[in-house]
């Protein structure tokens, strides 16, 4: 990411020039206060938002001179994770996550063993045939993870992932987000949660006023607030 | 595409016009209420331009030839004539033919003129018909500077009103119909994009983990095409009966010998295809128009 600009059309400026370089394999924090400029920054890396200047590299594809056309297949070496699980309710856990990869056309064999495999990985297998509605919140937000790792994306990007979930199911995520880590994924994760950060501590970059603060390799939360 | 995917988006398209029961329902229904009443205007409008063009067709222009003109020169011009550019035909009628016809017309009182048999002070005259009904007028100048030409008529003033008559009804149909045909279009986009709403997680979904455009319209694609031939349907089955009863009791004797109804078929048909092939149009054009905002993620 080099010298990245947002300004939304109403005159906020979200991001005043970040320059950061993620290495591959890493698990990040952004942390900082709500309207820093967190939130744009992360939607500016799986491009919900298109920076108004800078330049945003994922892979060593640029995501600003990708072409409208090709922004699907950059998107597919990315997988999000939201604070509100953005589940479809009327899927199956099975159904919601074999959707990413029926989208991008997979053969049929290859979606049943990748998703079995997935649900395996956040320990969600005995409950594929359950509906979102009949989870908990934790178990709703480690089928969204399924979904987002499902098509081996190089970077995951989680936006308060344990924003909604009470402190012990937090970890559990967390957990399974390191897991995920140590088989190469890089994690990119915004978050409020100053327990976890402390605890497991990571590299943490932190964002106020659209500029980043903080960039410590083992970073803890506090700052003066 | 692989033709599992277009089998994936067929599937999809139909389960949501199931799943979306009363948002297809307005949308059928919609369709179905602009249909009609294009159908119904479409039927009439045929039905006056075809009078309209029989009328036309009864347009001719009458040459009188000259008295003195010898055969030769009745030959010359009649040659004259068919070289003329745009004639369709030219037919002879001698001046014997010519007041007999003229003494039919009259019944009883043509009996006062059959002491004219002896010394016809008729002409013999050449009936010329334009191929495009509208440029008779021209023809007639035209055909007024020949030679042996004593007299040129074709019933300048009828014909004037005439034209403007069935121009204004072609033109106040077309018009008609565009306006019915956008406020059909209008109506689908709407009950399409409310139904899209509901969806707009699933896209957003679909986009994040990076559908292509093209993947998440498919389905889109396909029920607006459902949508609008289902509702293409009623109006033509309720089209085809209702003028086939029409046709079959007032359409074949109006009465009126220079007026009449087109036959059922083929016109019938032609409604029918026209109808379900606007039906079809309307509804992708509506869903494919709603859904592109939704891409934009």
């Amino acid at each position: 990411m080099q010298d990245v600009w947002k300004t939304y059309p109403n005159g906020v400026m979200a991001v005043n020039g970040i320059s950061i370089y993620i290495k591959k394999g890493e698990f990040v924090y952004v942390v900082g206060p709500s309207g820093a400029g967190k939130s744009t920054f992360i939607k500016m890396m799986y491009r919900e938002e298109k920076p108004t200047r800078g330049e945003i590299s994922i892979d060593g594809k640029s995501l600003s001179s990708t072409k409208e056309k090709h922004i699907p297949f950059l998107r597919r070496k990315i997988g999000v994770v939201f604070q509100d699980f953005k589940l479809l309710p009327s899927l199956s856990v099975f159904e919601n996550v074999a959707f990413a990869m029926e989208v991008i056309e997979e053969s049929k064999a290859n979606i049943r063993k990748r998703v079995m495999n997935v649900l395996d990985i956040v320990r969600l297998k005995n409950k594929a045939r359950f509906l979102p509605h009949e989870l908990s919140g934790g178990e709703q937000q480690r089928v969204a993870i399924a979904r987002a790792i499902v098509n081996n994306p190089a970077v995951l990007i989680a936006d308060e992932p344990t924003g909604n979930l009470d402190p012990e199911t937090s970890w559990e995520i967390m957990h399974i987000l390191e897991e995920i880590n140590d088989r190469g994924t890089t994690i990119v994760m915004a978050t409020h949660n100053r327990d976890i950060v402390d605890s497991m501590r990571k590299r943490l970059i932190a964002i106020e006023g659209g500029r980043i603060s903080r960039d410590e390799i083992r970073g803890t939360y506090s700052y003066e607030s | 595409m692989k033709a599992r995917t277009m089998g994936r988006h067929m599937k999809e398209g139909s389960k949501n016009i199931v799943r979306n029961g009363w948002m297809t329902f307005a949308s059928v229904s919609a369709v179905t209420v602009t249909l009609l009443v294009v159908g119904a205007f479409l039927l009439l409008i045929m039905n006056l331009n075809h009078f309209a063009n029989s009328l036309e067709d009864d347009v001719e222009i009458r040459v009188f030839v000259d008295l003195t003109a010898s055969e030769e020169e009745q030959d010359d011009l009649r040659n004259d004539l068919q070289d003329l550019p745009d004639i369709q035909s030219v037919d002879y009628i001698p001046k014997d033919e010519g007041l007999e016809a003229f003494i039919d017309s009259l019944g009883e009182q043509g009996d006062y003129f059959e002491s004219l048999r002896d010394e016809n002070p008729l002409n013999d005259t050449f009936v010329v018909r334009a191929d495009d009904p509208q440029e008779t007028e021209l023809i007639a100048v035209e055909i007024e500077e020949l030679d042996h030409v004593e007299g040129v008529e074709y019933g300048r003033d009828i014909f004037d009103q005439l034209f403007s008559a069935t121009d204004f009804v072609r033109i106040v149909g077309i018009v008609l119909i565009a306006g019915l045909l956008f406020t059909a279009i209008f109506l689908i986009a709407n009950t399409i994009k409310l139904t899209i709403h509901a969806r707009r997680t699933e896209i957003q979904i679909m986009k994040l983990v990076g559908a292509t455009n093209s993947f998440i319209r498919w389905p889109f694609f396909i029920e607006g095409l459902l949508l609008g031939t289902f509702g293409a349907i009623i109006p033509v089955s309720v089209l085809a009966y209702g003028y086939h009863r029409f046709y079959e009791t007032i359409g074949e004797n109006t009465g009126l010998d220079f007026f009449e109804f087109l036959p059922t078929y083929p016109l019938i048909i032609q409604t029918a295809i026209l109808l379900l092939g606007i039906g079809a149009i309307v509804g992708v054009w509506g869903s494919v128009m709603s859904v592109r905002k939704f891409l934009k993620v």
